[in-house]
Protein backbone atom coordinates (compact mmCIF):
# COMPACT_ATOMS: atom_id res chain seq x y z
CA UNK A 1 0.00 0.00 0.00
CA UNK A 2 1.30 3.44 -0.90
CA UNK A 3 2.01 5.81 2.03
CA UNK A 4 -0.79 8.12 0.89
CA UNK A 5 -3.35 5.31 0.81
CA UNK A 6 -4.13 5.45 4.52
CA UNK A 7 -7.21 7.60 3.88
CA UNK A 8 -6.38 10.27 6.45
CA UNK A 9 -6.99 13.14 4.04
CA UNK A 10 -9.03 11.44 1.33
CA UNK A 11 -11.99 13.60 2.29
CA UNK A 12 -11.89 17.41 2.15
CA UNK A 13 -12.09 19.27 5.47
CA UNK A 14 -15.50 20.70 4.55
CA UNK A 15 -18.63 18.50 4.63
CA UNK A 16 -20.72 17.41 1.66
CA UNK A 17 -23.26 20.21 1.97
CA UNK A 18 -20.45 22.75 2.08
CA UNK A 19 -18.92 21.19 -1.04
CA UNK A 20 -22.25 21.53 -2.84
CA UNK A 21 -22.67 25.09 -1.55
CA UNK A 22 -19.24 25.97 -2.86
CA UNK A 23 -19.30 24.29 -6.29
CA UNK A 24 -22.93 23.65 -7.35
CA UNK A 25 -23.54 26.85 -9.33
CA UNK A 26 -20.22 26.56 -11.16
CA UNK A 27 -20.93 22.99 -12.24
CA UNK A 28 -24.59 23.65 -12.99
CA UNK A 29 -23.34 26.21 -15.51
CA UNK A 30 -20.79 23.78 -16.95
CA UNK A 31 -23.47 21.10 -17.33
CA UNK A 32 -25.74 23.50 -19.25
CA UNK A 33 -22.73 24.49 -21.39
CA UNK A 34 -22.20 20.81 -22.19
CA UNK A 35 -25.88 20.34 -23.06
CA UNK A 36 -25.78 23.41 -25.31
CA UNK A 37 -22.61 22.11 -26.99
CA UNK A 38 -24.31 18.79 -27.77
CA UNK A 39 -27.30 20.66 -29.23
CA UNK A 40 -24.97 22.91 -31.26
CA UNK A 41 -23.13 19.97 -32.79
CA UNK A 42 -26.42 18.27 -33.64
CA UNK A 43 -27.79 21.41 -35.33
CA UNK A 44 -24.65 21.96 -37.42
CA UNK A 45 -24.36 20.67 -40.97
CA UNK A 46 -21.93 17.74 -41.38
CA UNK A 47 -18.79 18.49 -43.36
CA UNK A 48 -18.74 16.44 -46.55
CA UNK A 49 -19.51 12.79 -45.94
CA UNK A 50 -18.20 12.81 -42.36
CA UNK A 51 -20.99 11.80 -40.02
CA UNK A 52 -18.77 11.34 -36.97
CA UNK A 53 -15.85 13.11 -35.34
CA UNK A 54 -13.67 10.94 -33.09
CA UNK A 55 -13.26 13.78 -30.58
CA UNK A 56 -17.00 14.30 -30.23
CA UNK A 57 -17.67 10.58 -30.13
CA UNK A 58 -15.10 10.18 -27.35
CA UNK A 59 -16.72 12.96 -25.36
CA UNK A 60 -20.20 11.46 -25.65
CA UNK A 61 -18.85 8.05 -24.58
CA UNK A 62 -17.13 9.65 -21.59
CA UNK A 63 -20.46 10.96 -20.30
CA UNK A 64 -21.37 7.39 -19.40
CA UNK A 65 -18.45 7.32 -16.96
CA UNK A 66 -20.01 10.20 -15.04
CA UNK A 67 -23.15 8.18 -14.45
CA UNK A 68 -21.81 4.72 -13.63
CA UNK A 69 -21.76 5.31 -9.90
CA UNK A 70 -18.12 4.30 -9.51
CA UNK A 71 -15.36 6.48 -7.96
CA UNK A 72 -12.29 8.03 -9.60
CA UNK A 73 -14.36 9.54 -12.42
CA UNK A 74 -11.78 12.20 -13.34
CA UNK A 75 -9.01 9.61 -13.66
CA UNK A 76 -11.18 7.28 -15.71
CA UNK A 77 -12.39 10.04 -18.05
CA UNK A 78 -8.76 11.06 -18.67
CA UNK A 79 -7.84 7.43 -19.36
CA UNK A 80 -10.79 7.17 -21.76
CA UNK A 81 -9.37 10.04 -23.86
CA UNK A 82 -5.82 8.62 -23.76
CA UNK A 83 -3.76 6.83 -26.39
CA UNK A 84 -3.83 3.19 -25.14
CA UNK A 85 -0.75 2.07 -27.09
CA UNK A 86 2.67 1.64 -25.51
CA UNK A 87 5.30 1.85 -28.26
CA UNK A 88 6.90 5.11 -29.47
CA UNK A 89 5.60 6.28 -32.85
CA UNK A 90 7.94 6.47 -35.83
CA UNK A 91 7.76 10.23 -36.29
CA UNK A 92 5.84 13.10 -34.72
CA UNK A 93 3.10 14.02 -37.22
CA UNK A 94 2.47 17.46 -35.64
CA UNK A 95 3.28 19.36 -32.47
CA UNK A 96 -0.21 19.65 -30.99
CA UNK A 97 -2.73 17.26 -29.48
CA UNK A 98 -6.42 16.81 -30.28
CA UNK A 99 -7.73 15.83 -26.87
CA UNK A 100 -8.88 12.32 -27.84
CA UNK A 101 -7.23 9.27 -29.31
CA UNK A 102 -8.16 8.95 -33.01
CA UNK A 103 -7.28 5.26 -33.23
CA UNK A 104 -4.38 3.67 -35.05
CA UNK A 105 -3.33 5.36 -38.29
CA UNK A 106 -3.83 3.59 -41.59
CA UNK A 107 -0.16 2.70 -41.97
CA UNK A 108 -0.21 1.01 -38.54
CA UNK A 109 -3.22 -1.02 -39.61
CA UNK A 110 -1.06 -2.25 -42.46
CA UNK A 111 1.63 -3.29 -40.03
CA UNK A 112 3.72 -0.13 -40.08
CA UNK A 113 4.57 1.97 -37.06
CA UNK A 114 2.61 5.10 -36.30
CA UNK B 1 1.10 34.21 1.72
CA UNK B 2 4.62 33.84 0.40
CA UNK B 3 4.94 31.40 -2.47
CA UNK B 4 7.28 29.98 -5.12
CA UNK B 5 6.20 29.41 -8.71
CA UNK B 6 8.55 26.58 -9.71
CA UNK B 7 7.57 26.53 -13.40
CA UNK B 8 6.84 29.70 -15.34
CA UNK B 9 8.10 31.01 -18.69
CA UNK B 10 8.78 34.65 -17.95
CA UNK B 11 10.35 35.15 -21.39
CA UNK B 12 6.74 35.20 -22.59
CA UNK B 13 5.42 37.43 -19.82
CA UNK B 14 5.58 41.15 -19.21
CA UNK B 15 7.34 43.05 -16.45
CA UNK B 16 3.87 43.93 -15.15
CA UNK B 17 3.40 40.22 -14.45
CA UNK B 18 6.54 40.22 -12.30
CA UNK B 19 5.05 43.11 -10.32
CA UNK B 20 1.68 41.40 -9.89
CA UNK B 21 3.35 38.14 -8.86
CA UNK B 22 5.43 39.95 -6.24
CA UNK B 23 2.35 41.73 -4.91
CA UNK B 24 0.66 38.31 -4.61
CA UNK B 25 3.55 36.92 -2.55
CA UNK B 26 5.94 35.38 -5.07
CA UNK B 27 9.54 35.35 -3.85
CA UNK B 28 11.18 32.91 -6.27
CA UNK B 29 10.58 31.24 -9.61
CA UNK B 30 12.21 28.67 -11.83
CA UNK B 31 12.01 28.97 -15.60
CA UNK B 32 12.56 25.83 -17.71
CA UNK B 33 13.72 26.16 -21.30
CA UNK B 34 10.78 25.50 -23.60
CA UNK B 35 9.22 25.84 -27.06
CA UNK B 36 8.72 29.50 -27.85
CA UNK B 37 5.75 28.88 -30.15
CA UNK B 38 8.00 28.62 -33.20
CA UNK B 39 10.94 26.44 -34.20
CA UNK B 40 14.32 28.10 -33.93
CA UNK B 41 16.23 28.05 -37.19
CA UNK B 42 19.65 27.36 -35.70
CA UNK B 43 21.41 26.25 -32.55
CA UNK B 44 22.56 29.86 -32.20
CA UNK B 45 18.95 30.74 -31.45
CA UNK B 46 19.18 28.50 -28.37
CA UNK B 47 22.51 30.05 -27.38
CA UNK B 48 20.79 33.44 -27.31
CA UNK B 49 17.86 31.96 -25.39
CA UNK B 50 20.16 30.40 -22.77
CA UNK B 51 21.88 33.78 -22.33
CA UNK B 52 18.49 35.39 -21.79
CA UNK B 53 17.59 32.76 -19.18
CA UNK B 54 20.86 33.15 -17.29
CA UNK B 55 21.51 36.88 -17.63
CA UNK B 56 18.51 39.04 -18.57
CA UNK B 57 15.64 37.33 -16.71
CA UNK B 58 17.44 37.16 -13.33
CA UNK B 59 17.99 40.92 -13.53
CA UNK B 60 14.39 41.64 -14.54
CA UNK B 61 13.03 39.45 -11.73
CA UNK B 62 15.37 40.99 -9.16
CA UNK B 63 13.80 44.41 -9.76
CA UNK B 64 10.72 43.03 -8.01
CA UNK B 65 12.48 41.06 -5.31
CA UNK B 66 11.94 37.73 -7.04
CA UNK B 67 14.80 35.20 -7.29
CA UNK B 68 15.02 33.76 -10.78
CA UNK B 69 16.38 30.26 -11.52
CA UNK B 70 16.42 28.27 -14.71
CA UNK B 71 16.72 24.86 -16.36
CA UNK B 72 18.34 24.22 -19.74
CA UNK B 73 17.56 21.82 -22.58
CA UNK B 74 16.12 21.53 -26.04
CA UNK B 75 12.41 20.91 -25.53
CA UNK B 76 10.76 17.82 -27.06
CA UNK B 77 8.76 19.87 -29.59
CA UNK B 78 12.04 20.77 -31.30
CA UNK B 79 13.70 17.39 -30.76
CA UNK B 80 12.32 15.55 -33.79
CA UNK B 81 15.55 16.32 -35.70
CA UNK B 82 18.29 14.55 -33.68
CA UNK B 83 21.16 16.25 -35.53
CA UNK B 84 19.82 19.69 -34.69
CA UNK B 85 18.95 18.64 -31.13
CA UNK B 86 22.51 17.40 -30.54
CA UNK B 87 23.91 20.76 -31.67
CA UNK B 88 21.82 22.38 -28.94
CA UNK B 89 22.73 19.72 -26.37
CA UNK B 90 26.39 20.48 -27.03
CA UNK B 91 25.84 24.10 -25.96
CA UNK B 92 24.44 23.26 -22.54
CA UNK B 93 27.64 22.33 -20.61
CA UNK B 94 29.10 25.80 -21.15
CA UNK B 95 26.12 27.28 -19.28
CA UNK B 96 26.05 24.86 -16.36
CA UNK B 97 28.30 26.99 -14.18
CA UNK B 98 25.89 29.95 -14.29
CA UNK B 99 24.69 30.56 -10.75
CA UNK B 100 20.94 30.38 -11.50
CA UNK B 101 21.05 27.09 -13.43
CA UNK B 102 19.39 24.32 -11.37
CA UNK B 103 19.50 21.45 -13.83
CA UNK B 104 18.17 19.98 -17.06
CA UNK B 105 14.60 20.79 -18.11
CA UNK B 106 11.98 20.78 -19.24
CA UNK B 107 12.89 17.66 -21.13
CA UNK B 108 10.46 14.88 -21.93
CA UNK B 109 8.17 13.86 -24.76
CA UNK B 110 5.59 15.64 -26.89
CA UNK B 111 4.14 13.18 -29.43
CA UNK B 112 5.97 10.14 -28.03
CA UNK B 113 8.13 9.62 -31.11
CA UNK B 114 11.31 7.59 -31.32
CA UNK B 115 13.48 10.64 -31.99
CA UNK B 116 11.97 12.52 -29.03
CA UNK B 117 12.75 9.49 -26.86
CA UNK B 118 16.34 9.31 -28.10
CA UNK B 119 16.96 12.98 -27.29
CA UNK B 120 15.29 12.55 -23.90
CA UNK B 121 17.71 9.71 -23.14
CA UNK B 122 20.66 11.90 -24.11
CA UNK B 123 19.44 14.68 -21.82
CA UNK B 124 19.10 12.19 -18.97
CA UNK B 125 22.66 11.07 -19.54
CA UNK B 126 23.84 14.69 -19.49
CA UNK B 127 22.06 15.22 -16.15
CA UNK B 128 23.57 12.04 -14.73
CA UNK B 129 27.06 12.96 -15.90
CA UNK B 130 26.90 16.37 -14.20
CA UNK B 131 24.80 15.21 -11.20
CA UNK B 132 22.00 17.66 -11.99
CA UNK B 133 18.37 17.87 -11.00
CA UNK B 134 15.89 17.02 -13.75
CA UNK B 135 12.56 18.68 -14.60
CA UNK B 136 10.40 16.62 -16.96
CA UNK B 137 7.57 17.78 -19.23
CA UNK B 138 4.86 15.19 -19.86
CA UNK B 139 2.86 15.32 -23.10
CA UNK B 140 -0.47 16.98 -23.66
CA UNK B 141 -3.96 15.54 -23.54
CA UNK B 142 -4.34 12.12 -25.21
CA UNK B 143 -0.57 11.65 -25.33
CA UNK B 144 0.08 12.21 -21.61
CA UNK B 145 -0.56 8.76 -20.12
CA UNK B 146 1.48 6.88 -22.70
CA UNK B 147 4.22 9.52 -22.63
CA UNK B 148 4.45 9.44 -18.86
CA UNK B 149 4.95 5.68 -18.91
CA UNK B 150 7.64 5.95 -21.61
CA UNK B 151 9.42 8.71 -19.67
CA UNK B 152 9.38 6.78 -16.38
CA UNK B 153 10.82 3.74 -18.16
CA UNK B 154 13.53 5.86 -19.82
CA UNK B 155 14.62 7.30 -16.47
CA UNK B 156 14.66 3.86 -14.89
CA UNK B 157 16.67 2.49 -17.80
CA UNK B 158 19.20 5.31 -17.46
CA UNK B 159 20.07 3.64 -14.22
CA UNK B 160 21.92 6.25 -12.18
CA UNK B 161 19.38 9.04 -11.62
CA UNK B 162 17.92 9.23 -8.12
CA UNK B 163 14.09 9.46 -8.41
CA UNK B 164 14.16 11.94 -5.52
CA UNK B 165 16.08 14.35 -7.76
CA UNK B 166 13.63 14.15 -10.69
CA UNK B 167 10.33 16.02 -10.92
CA UNK B 168 7.70 14.84 -13.40
CA UNK B 169 5.55 17.83 -14.29
CA UNK B 170 2.01 18.39 -15.57
CA UNK B 171 0.59 15.34 -13.77
CA UNK B 172 -3.16 14.86 -13.67
CA UNK B 173 -5.47 12.34 -12.02
CA UNK B 174 -4.48 9.54 -14.42
CA UNK B 175 -0.70 9.97 -14.10
CA UNK B 176 0.02 11.23 -10.60
CA UNK B 177 0.02 7.80 -8.98
CA UNK B 178 2.37 6.34 -11.60
CA UNK B 179 4.87 9.10 -10.75
CA UNK B 180 4.61 9.07 -6.96
CA UNK B 181 4.59 5.28 -6.67
CA UNK B 182 8.01 5.19 -8.35
CA UNK B 183 9.48 7.69 -5.90
CA UNK B 184 9.59 10.77 -8.16
CA UNK B 185 8.34 14.25 -7.36
CA UNK B 186 5.22 15.40 -9.19
CA UNK B 187 4.20 18.85 -10.38
CA UNK B 188 0.66 19.98 -11.07
CA UNK B 189 0.24 22.73 -13.64
CA UNK B 190 -2.71 25.04 -13.09
CA UNK B 191 -4.20 25.94 -16.47
CA UNK B 192 -7.63 27.35 -17.26
CA UNK B 193 -8.57 24.62 -19.77
CA UNK B 194 -6.00 21.86 -20.00
CA UNK B 195 -3.96 20.16 -17.27
CA UNK B 196 -5.27 20.90 -13.72
CA UNK B 197 -7.58 23.61 -12.48
CA UNK B 198 -6.87 24.86 -8.94
CA UNK B 199 -9.92 22.86 -7.80
CA UNK B 200 -8.66 19.59 -9.29
CA UNK B 201 -5.18 20.21 -7.95
CA UNK B 202 -6.72 20.62 -4.49
CA UNK B 203 -8.52 17.28 -4.96
CA UNK B 204 -5.21 15.57 -5.82
CA UNK B 205 -3.49 17.18 -2.83
CA UNK B 206 -6.25 15.78 -0.59
CA UNK B 207 -5.89 12.32 -2.07
CA UNK B 208 -2.10 12.17 -1.97
CA UNK B 209 -1.45 14.18 1.20
CA UNK B 210 0.71 16.73 -0.60
CA UNK B 211 3.78 14.52 -0.34
CA UNK B 212 6.37 15.14 -3.12
CA UNK B 213 3.85 17.43 -4.85
CA UNK B 214 4.05 21.04 -5.96
CA UNK B 215 1.89 23.41 -7.96
CA UNK B 216 2.93 25.79 -10.72
CA UNK B 217 1.38 28.14 -13.26
CA UNK B 218 3.56 27.20 -16.25
CA UNK B 219 2.56 30.68 -17.42
CA UNK B 220 3.68 31.21 -21.01
CA UNK B 221 2.52 32.76 -24.29
CA UNK B 222 -0.68 30.66 -24.38
CA UNK B 223 -3.87 30.65 -22.30
CA UNK B 224 -2.34 30.60 -18.80
CA UNK B 225 -2.37 32.53 -15.55
CA UNK B 226 0.80 33.76 -13.81
CA UNK B 227 -1.22 34.11 -10.58
CA UNK B 228 -2.48 30.53 -10.63
CA UNK B 229 -0.42 29.46 -7.59
CA UNK B 230 -1.91 32.05 -5.20
CA UNK B 231 -5.35 31.24 -6.61
CA UNK B 232 -4.81 27.59 -5.65
CA UNK B 233 -3.73 28.75 -2.19
CA UNK B 234 -7.09 30.54 -1.95
CA UNK B 235 -8.89 27.38 -3.14
CA UNK B 236 -7.22 25.27 -0.44
CA UNK B 237 -7.93 27.87 2.23
CA UNK B 238 -11.58 28.04 1.15
CA UNK B 239 -11.91 24.31 1.73
CA UNK B 240 -10.62 24.69 5.25
CA UNK B 241 -7.10 23.33 4.79
CA UNK B 242 -4.45 24.42 7.25
CA UNK B 243 -1.91 27.13 6.57
CA UNK B 244 0.76 24.47 7.15
CA UNK B 245 -0.53 22.37 4.24
CA UNK B 246 -0.86 25.41 1.97
CA UNK B 247 2.68 26.48 2.79
CA UNK B 248 3.95 22.94 2.26
CA UNK B 249 2.53 22.74 -1.27
CA UNK B 250 3.42 26.23 -2.42
CA UNK B 251 6.68 26.91 -0.60
CA UNK B 252 8.23 24.16 1.54
CA UNK B 253 8.04 21.38 -1.07
CA UNK B 254 9.66 23.48 -3.83
CA UNK B 255 12.40 24.53 -1.38
CA UNK B 256 12.98 20.88 -0.43
CA UNK B 257 13.26 19.63 -4.00
CA UNK B 258 15.07 22.58 -5.56
CA UNK B 259 17.39 22.93 -2.57
CA UNK B 260 19.06 19.72 -3.64
CA UNK B 261 20.70 21.70 -6.45
CA UNK B 262 22.77 23.70 -3.97
CA UNK B 263 21.91 26.82 -5.99
CA UNK B 264 18.31 27.54 -5.16
CA UNK B 265 17.90 30.75 -3.16
CA UNK B 266 14.81 32.39 -1.70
Amino acid sequence: MSPYDCGLMATPPIDRTAVVDRYFMEHRAKLIDLAAYLDRVERATPRGSASHDFRHDALVQAIAILLDGKPQRARRVLEHFSDPTSEPIAKAPMKGATGAYPGPPKDAAKGGAR
Amino acid sequence: MTYIDPHIHMVSRTTDDYERMRLAGCVAITEPAFWAGYDRSSAQGFYDYFKLLTEFEPRRAAQYGIRHHTWLCINPKEAEDPVFAREVLALIPSFLDRENVLGIGEIGLNKNSRNELTILEEHLQLAATHNLLVLVHTPHLEDKLKGTRLILDAIKNQGSLDPGRVLIDHVEEHTVRHVLDRGYWAGMTLYPDTKCTPQRAADIIEEFHGERLWINSAGDWGHSDPLAVPKCQIELRGRGHTEDLIRKISFDNPVKFLGQSGRFRV
